[in-house]
């Protein structure tokens, strides 16, 4: 057991120790610290473990959980504190001196818990998961502190508890927008941009004259923009859903031609000649040589459109729609200065998109786990 | 094709070869040039080659006198621009699509999603052979080549000898006549591929496989031939063909009698003739 200093814990203590010098809010009846019992307890405790690990740096997992746990309770007694202890709207030094403190404090516990080594691969990836998740929480906590402590209105930027209130709050109606944008739109036009992209990818790259003719014009349907094409496939498969899986097919077909079309080439000379020497024919050749070394670049496309045809469902939507769907809600809440529901939208758009290209990532490290950035793994 | 008993044209094999031996593989002035912008190269320049069943056959010479060409002609992995070839008496095509041949390339060239097992099995997959002859196959060639117990690895986790030594498994075990390999040890140690010499001599002895084999070795082809053809660059010609005469269970350990040591005088002569050690 090694007794180092830890500057990051020290910071942390002098911080805690100079906002206990400083009233906790301003305005007419400014609040000091013995004002508010429960906080300045919350900060006494947060005070203490940071001190002690300021000379025993902590080391391992153990010794980073109980920092960040120390981290957590100081975080309690700051919302406490902006969410009726009276210190919402006016908070000055002494609160953000606290705040400063925690940052410090919770910049040592993360990064000593990243560094965190086990042989338990079920406890490594605990470890792992752990890292992103407690630092996110993090950012949320100051988004929350920020906005009520300084009193941002709430139609510039509304605080992630009221975000939250009208996410649990509104369940139906975003549950009815999910099924219609992503279910619906997203997930059968991605389906048929992409499968349609990779069949024809195969053909093109089965005809010579189709990769030097239709790939150039590829290039240029590719780059017409969206907010061009959306109006024109209302026009064309009217109000409903179908237009915006037009839209999303649009976008996703060409990542998927492209990318596929470079993955036929990705097979190696001597792969293909050792096929050849085998008189393998070209469908046998194509599925056992070539599909399997273009799959990366498959994997890649199918990545990028994960996300790609979120975004071109949600904004066809603001070019005419039934009364449901993310992009409808959006751009009518914004209308109404319901930011909070357009907050919950962005919210539900981003967990969703990140979730789609969550199972992306992990089918592609299922499919391509021979592929060298991925072999150190197993 | 020809059934009149031409003799070995421009062949120096003493030839105490049975009556009944077949050729494997016949050329007559067969020529290559590529045209590249800048001018035609010639590849081959007027080769005559015949190599007889059960032989073990080395190329040898230096980067760019035509042996990897050569061999590659053989496989009809290029096409000649003139004179003739036969491989089991038939065109290179025929006998690819036969499947004539198994080859060997420089580097293993696994395909890296599939097992050891399943990298050997796919050569035998695509001719279509059942999934338990298959099996049954693989097996007996992964312990052939002291692979056994290797099935369920991928390739890159194995070394570089080990993969060349299934890559030779692949080569093998849809039974081909003719062994076609292009350097296959060149990228490896000088241990391992003294290694993987004594074991391919004593693969070939016991299979009684026609071994075509490109090196740029001297102790390497002198070690393994029955015949030696010496090769020189621009054009690529042949300059010799030596024939040996060593015990079929030879040891690396000939490899310091006065009889391994003549042979390779004799390769390094006829490399000198052929300006291979010009500037």
């Amino acid at each position: 057991m090694s007794s180092r200093f830890d500057p990051w814990c020290a910071v942390a203590t002098v911080l805690a120790i100079l906002a206990l010098a400083f009233p906790v809010a301003g305005g007419e009846a400014p609040l000091l610290w013995w004002g508010a019992p429960a906080a300045a307890g919350g900060l006494a405790i947060f005070l203490l473990t940071v001190l002690h690990f300021a000379w025993r740096r902590p080391t391992g997992a153990g010794h980073n959980i109980i920092l960040l746990a120390a981290v957590a309770v100081g975080c309690a007694s700051a919302l406490g504190l902006v969410h009726g202890g009276g210190a919402g709207g006016h908070t000055t030094f002494g609160f953000w001196l606290f705040v400063f403190g925690l940052w410090a404090a919770t910049w040592r516990g993360l990064d000593g818990l990243a560094g965190v080594r086990s042989f338990d691969a079920g406890r490594q990836r605990l470890i792992d998961l752990s890292v992103p998740v407690l630092f996110g929480l993090w950012l949320v906590f100051l988004l929350e502190v920020g906005t009520v402590g300084f009193g941002v209105p709430q139609v510039l930027l509304p605080a992630p508890s009221m975000i939250g209130a009208r996410l649990a709050g509104s369940l139906d109606i975003l549950a009815a927008d999910f099924q219609q944008t992503f279910l619906k739109a997203v997930l059968i036009g991605y389906a048929i941009g992409c499968g349609t992209g990779f069949m024809v990818a195969v053909l093109v790259d089965r005809v010579p004259f189709l990769q030097r003719g239709l790939l150039p014009l590829g290039n240029l349907v590719s780059a017409l923009p969206i907010v061009g094409m959306a109006p024109i496939m209302v026009m064309w498969f009217g109000f409903d859903w179908p237009s915006k899986a037009a839209v999303v097919v649009i976008m996703t077909f060409f990542p998927m031609l492209v990318n596929t079309v470079t993955g036929l080439t990705a097979a190696g000379a001597m792969e293909r000649e050792l096929m050849r020497s085998y008189a393998a024919g070209y469908w046998q050749t194509l599925f056992k040589l070539r599909l399997p070394a273009a799959l990366p670049f498959v994997f890649n496309a199918l990545k990028i459109n994960s996300t790609l045809a979120l975004i071109g469902a949600i904004v066809a939507e603001f070019f005419g729609t039934p009364i449901v769907g993310m992009g409808f809600r959006i751009s009518t809440e914004v209308g109404r200065m319901n930011v909070d529901m357009v907050w919950a939208e962005i919210v539900m758009a981003a967990i969703a998109g990140s979730a789609f290209y969550g199972v992306m990532a992990l089918t592609e490290r299922t499919f391509t786990f021979w592929h060298p950035s991925y072999r150190e793994r197993r | 094709m020809t059934a009149v008993p031409v003799p070995p044209v421009s062949l120096a094999t003493p030839a105490p070869a049975p009556e009944s031996r077949r050729r494997v593989v016949d050329t007559r002035g067969l020529s290559l040039t590529f045209q590249t912008a800048d001018g035609p190269v010639y590849a081959l320049s007027d080769v005559d080659i015949a190599i007889e069943q059960g032989e073990f056959v080395s190329f040898i010479g230096p980067s760019g006198c035509g042996k990897t060409t050569l061999l590659r002609v053989i496989a009809d992995l290029e096409q000649p621009t003139g004179g003739d070839i036969q491989v089991n008496g038939v065109s290179p095509r025929e006998a690819r699509l036969g499947r004539a041949y198994g080859y060997v390339f420089q580097a293993a060239g696994l395909y890296p999603w599939r097992t050891i097992e399943r990298n050997v099995a796919l050569p035998l997959e695509i001719m279509g052979v059942p999934a338990t002859e298959r099996r049954e196959r693989v097996r007996q060639h992964l312990d052939l080549v002291g692979l056994g117990g290797f099935e369920k690895k991928f390739p890159w986790q194995l070394s570089g000898g080990m993969q060349q030594r299934a890559s030779i498994a692949r080569a093998l075990c849809f039974d081909p006549e003719l062994l076609l390999m292009d350097e296959p040890f060149g990228a490896l140690d000088e241990i391992v591929r003294d290694h993987l010499n004594e074991q391919l001599l004593r693969l070939w002895d016991k299979t009684g496989k026609t071994v075509v084999f490109v090196t740029h070795s001297i102790p390497e082809a002198v070690f393994l031939s029955t015949k030696i053809v010496v090769m020189s660059p621009r054009p690529g010609k042949i300059i010799d063909v030596i024939p040996t005469d060593f015990d079929r269970d030879r040891t690396l350990d000939i490899r310091e009698t006065p009889g391994f040591l003549e042979v390779a005088h004799r390769v390094r002569q006829g490399l000198r003739a052929g300006h291979s050690y010009d500037d």
